[in-house]
């Protein structure tokens, strides 16, 4: 029974056409992907996305309805979950109550054969490698939530896996410790050099983790890139408003300038960077991320793409930034966030403003897509 | 200034309400026990002791502390018999209930609810109705004797009624749910995913079970062997109906000693001697699987 996980199958991770239906319904609809070894990896999608089933058949814990996953060489699509040199954070970290915190740690081991002298030195290491070797002979229900969380990764990593699968391993934890632990995990992840596929919702702790993001719609990948590429340069509208938030305003290609393309939004000319295109037509959403405007009274010097007669509608003041909603002359209303950091006095609730911004931090869509996809 | 006052003596009574408050829920309870556990208890210790005065079924206190040794003495056999009986009715139990328990906690879906009322039907029928069943059952004519006599299992001439067979797998048989619920509760409340998680550890579902859900659902093993074994050991009606004078367990003998010989004070002491048997086996059980060496 002796699996020796930590030199079986290495390599990258690579789906192929993985399909998961459950009755009519398709939850991993012919997904292909390859997740290059060594990376830290996240599926981020909204729940019933298909991104835990997923994670799931790559476990083990589900079997997929077509489709197959390899592991470098290795196909492991019909591998018992025991056998696979896959482990898995689990979503509430599904540790062993009854067992101490060294045993739960040293179960993977144990399973596997390996000598007590072995199994000791290498939990006392992961527990060194956490910062928490004072809790070995503890149980999980005298621990905190973050405690409890570290653990679960412990647990997980001592066995040394070509893969670390996480599911929404933070989602159980506040606001505060959540951003702790990203970056520990993050620091974790260089550390031992595993393969690390993170599943989440949250799309600030995919961008602060993660290499590579794959956003998940439907069972389908949406777009795949850097978290900077998936946040400048969304191809969809789904991507644009789910990561982060977008202005999307419909607009008309109606000519071409050097490197840009010209785009008519409600009879304004504006400047869009044709590498930042993904419309194939003439009809286009122009996006533009809220932080990117530049807000100014009117009557006020201006440069780049300018739209005016907008009026202020709404104002937020949030510390660090200052949040306007404007009315557009269209009679649609655009977020714009500006950084509190001049002494400018805030533009009050009914200013007359114009709103300006660098061409080059325009995109644009497909003007077929919806405009509110993926917002949330 | 007043103010302050008079909001500090309503969170003062507050608290005071607080604390007597679970006194009072505990007396109805406590009223109850006194009167039909602690009273008669009591007496039967007095009893256990008197000696036979002048008329039948006169016994006067003689604090004759030699009654308990004349009295297990003389049912030695049969003392021995329940604990047997007992603990083997018990394992029956168990092997039974175990695997069913898992099924309904783990397995069944939508079906839990239907298999747990089905758990507890027998109950809808009164104790000694289903004995005089089970009698039926392993009867000259029954189902059982038919099936074993047809796979050679018995010669022709046997019969599975009024005997040792028929007392322990009727004591099962009738404990059976009180085997059952507490290992279905222990077992629906471990988290499926401790199971998975076992198995992505590389366990497979030998070891899986062998590690984490046996041990974790020894709370139930431990409420649902006792919850057999007690009854069981002091039961007299399974033995009666379903045993022969070979088979005849202490509480039939408690009872004869009773009822029939009108001997108050063996019959007391039995009792306590069987009650003091008991809970000295069950407290040395509790701790034993209190330390998880049962396991």
């Amino acid at each position: 029974m002796a699996v020796d996980a930590s030199t079986s199958a290495r390599g990258d991770l690579i789906l192929k056409n993985l399909t998961k239906s459950f009755g009519e319904f398709n939850a991993v609809d012919d997904l292909s992907l390859v997740i290059p070894k060594g990376s830290f990896f996240a599926l981020l999608g909204p729940s019933g996305c298909g991104k835990t089933t997923t994670l799931r058949m790559v476990a083990g814990l589900e079997v997929p309805t077509s489709g197959s996953i390899f592991v470098g060489e290795t196909d492991i699509t019909e591998m018992k979950p025991y056998r696979r040199p896959v482990n898995t954070v689990f979503q509430n970290y599904a540790l062993f109550p009854h067992l101490t915190i060294f045993e739960n740690i040293a179960f993977g081991l144990r399973r596997r054969g390996i000598t007590d002298a072995e199994v000791k030195t290498a939990v006392d290491k992961v527990l060194t490698l956490i910062e928490l070797p004072e809790l070995a002979g503890r149980k999980p229900n005298q621990l905190s939530g973050g405690q409890q969380q570290r653990i679960a990764v412990a647990r997980a990593i001592v066995n040394r896996p070509a893969l670390l699968l996480l599911d929404e391993p933070l989602g159980a934890l506040d606001l505060k410790l959540r951003r702790q632990m990203q970056i520990e995990l993050k620091w974790i992840q260089t550390e031992i050099g595993i393969t690390f596929v993170h599943v989440t919702h949250d799309q600030e702790e995919a961008m602060t983790m993660a290499d590579t993001i794959a956003v998940m719609n439907k069972g389908k990948i949406e777009q795949m890139g850097t978290p900077e590429e998936l946040y400048d340069s969304p191809k969809t509208s789904f991507v644009a408003n789910f990561l982060g938030q977008s202005n999307l305003i419909p607009g008309k290609v109606s000519g071409s300038d050097g490197d840009n393309l010209v785009v008519d939004l409600f009879g304004t000319k504006v400047s869009v960077p044709k590498s930042r295109n993904s419309a194939t037509g003439d009809s286009v959403l122009v996006g533009v991320r809220p932080e990117k405007f530049r807000i100014a009274l009117e009557g006020k010097a201006t440069h780049g793409n300018v739209l005016t007669g907008a009026v202020v509608s709404d104002v937020s003041y949030i510390g660090v930034s200052t949040q306007y909603q404007v009315e557009m002359p269209w009679g649609k209303e655009v977020m714009v966030f500006e950084q509190n950091d001049d002494d400018e006095e805030m533009l009050r609730k009914g200013a007359k403003v114009v709103l300006s911004w660098e061409p080059i931090f325009t995109f644009a869509l497909d003007g077929k897509d919806s405009a509110t996809a993926g917002s949330n | 200034m007043v103010a302050f006052k008079t909001t500090s003596a309503k969170v003062f009574k507050l608290k005071d309400n607080k604390s007597t408050l679970p006194y009072l829920l505990l007396l109805p309870g406590l009223l109850w026990l006194v009167l039909f556990f602690i009273v008669p208890i009591f007496s039967l210790g007095q009893m256990s002791t008197k000696v036979a005065g002048a008329d039948t079924g006169e016994f006067v206190q003689g604090y004759r502390f030699a009654n308990y040794i004349d009295a297990f003495s003389a049912s030695k056999e049969q003392f021995f018999r329940s604990f047997l009986y007992g603990i083997l009715a018990t394992l029956i139990a168990l092997a039974i209930a175990y695997p069913l328990a898992y099924a309904i906690a783990f397995k069944s879906g939508k079906w839990k609810n239907v298999l747990l009322v089905l758990v507890v039907a027998p109950f809808f029928v009164s104790f000694l109705l289903r004995t005089i069943a089970w009698k039926q059952i392993l009867g000259e004519e029954g189902p059982v004797v038919g099936v074993l006599r047809g796979l050679h299992l018995i010669s022709p001439q046997t019969s599975i009624t009024s005997s040792a067979f028929a007392v322990v797998t009727g004591l099962a048989y009738n404990f059976l749910p009180f085997m059952t619920l507490p290992l279905y509760a222990s077992l629906e409340r471990i988290d499926p995913r401790t199971l998975e998680a076992a198995g992505d550890l590389y366990a497979n579902g030998i070891t899986t079970f062998r590690k984490i859900t046996l041990p974790l659902s020894m709370p139930g093993v431990v409420a649902g062997t006792l919850l057999t074994f007690i009854p069981a050991a002091g039961d007299y009606i399974n033995a009666t109906i379903l045993g022969s004078p070979t088979s005849k367990m202490l509480g039939n003998v408690i009872e004869a000693r009773f009822f029939k010989i009108v001997d108050y004070p063996t019959a007391a002491a039995l009792s306590f001697t069987l009650m003091a048997a008991i809970l000295i086996l069950v407290t040395f059980y509790i701790r034993r699987a209190g330390t998880e060496e049962l396991v």
